[in-house]
């Protein structure tokens, strides 16, 4: 199979280019690109690139894979390749450190935004905040963002603005925060998202749900964040 | 939370909502207009003219005018915020933007009471 990486050594290089490498893949078996990567890591011990968990756990993996951003590690090799060849490029839209690795900076700037944290100015109760069972059932779908930046890099509005609009992953996490019933920020919360950047930016084409390597979507989160402000507003 | 002094409205729900009102009017408009041409195929100056001379037709008009000064401002802010990336030049075009849509009121006004 033909395999086509991003490569650039800002050390070295002048401008980034597409290596290309061949590599036989072992018959009846479907590989995870990761595990490709890590074949061609053995053959070329230059290119590099984030892994850990190598189970879509820790989010360190995400690039784009034949056009689409996703995890290396859960995305089977026959879905990614097209046309008998698979491209792998960096997350789009985030600054290249070396091949396929990013500079997230950016991405958690806008996550430190939101505060993804609870807020309570109440005091603590003797042992926990309790919640009843559809409180708690509000934040499924929400907290199992791992922050692998897929959705946000994703997203025409944070290629533009990515300083100024949160993106999806930073909004589902804020959507977390606001539906969550021991926080009680909620009000300074919206107020902060009530510029034409922050939220509105979103024009609801849904890269990122098409994108998220979990199933999420942030998408609806954020169409909840303008109902909460809507609601506050009239 | 991102501070914005060019924005139709200043704040994000409200653009965002006023983006989606004159949406409503102009897609009203549009298909009275195109309901009204086809059931009138052999329409002539004369019923045209009346129709708008007409006080309800006159203010749907104003109506739908000052929703496209709007539509089109909310619409041209984010392009240009964007893709325009120098302040100058966006800032320019924001302006040119801003006085091509009074322009178009004010005429627009002028046409539909005559004045």
């Amino acid at each position: 199979m033909l395999v086509s990486i991003y490569r650039y050594n800002p050390e070295v290089d002048d401008a980034p280019y597409m290596q290309d490498y061949q590599i036989e893949l072992p018959e009846g078996k479907d590989l995870m690109v990761l595990d490709v990567l890590n074949l061609l890591k053995a053959q070329d011990p230059s290119i590099s690139y984030r892994r850990s968990c190598r189970e879509g756990v820790c989010g360190s993996d995400g690039m784009n894979m034949s056009g689409k951003n996703g995890l290396a590690c859960i995305t089977p090799v026959s879905e990614a390749v097209k046309k008998g060849k698979l491209v792998l490029r960096p997350l789009p839209g985030l600054p290249v450190v070396r091949d396929l690795v990013v500079d997230m900076g950016q991405f958690y700037k806008q996550y430190e935004k939101i505060r993804p944290f609870l807020i309570n100015d109440e005091p603590a109760p003797a042992i926990e905040r309790l919640q009843s069972p559809e409180e708690r059932e509000k934040l499924d779908g929400l907290y199992e963002c791992i922050l692998c930046a897929c959705c946000s890099t994703a997203c025409p509005s944070f290629w533009w603005n990515p300083d100024k609009f949160v993106g999806p992953s930073g909004l589902l996490q804020a959507y977390r925060f606001l539906a969550d019933s021991r926080d009680t920020a909620t009000q300074e919360r919206l107020s902060d998202l009530d510029d034409p950047f922050s939220v509105f930016r979103c024009h609801g084409i849904m890269n990122c749900v098409n994108v998220c390597p979990k199933g999420l979507n942030p998408t609806k989160a954020i169409g909840n964040i303008r109902s909460m402000l809507l609601q506050r507003a009239t | 939370m991102v501070t914005q002094i060019t924005s139709f409205g200043r704040s994000g729900l409200y653009d965002w909502m006023m983006q989606r009102v004159s949406a409503v009017v102009l897609s009203l408009y549009t298909v009275f207009i195109i309901g009204y041409l086809l059931l009138n195929p052999d329409l002539t100056y004369d019923q045209w003219s009346a129709l708008f001379e007409a006080t309800w037709m006159r203010i749907f008009s104003l109506m739908v005018l000052l929703s496209i000064g709007m539509h089109s401002w909310i619409g041209l802010w984010s392009i240009s915020t964007d893709y325009i990336k120098a302040t100058g030049a966006r800032f320019f075009f924001q302006s040119l933007c801003g006085l091509v849509m009074f322009i178009y009121i004010v005429w627009g006004v002028q046409v539909l009471w005559g004045l």
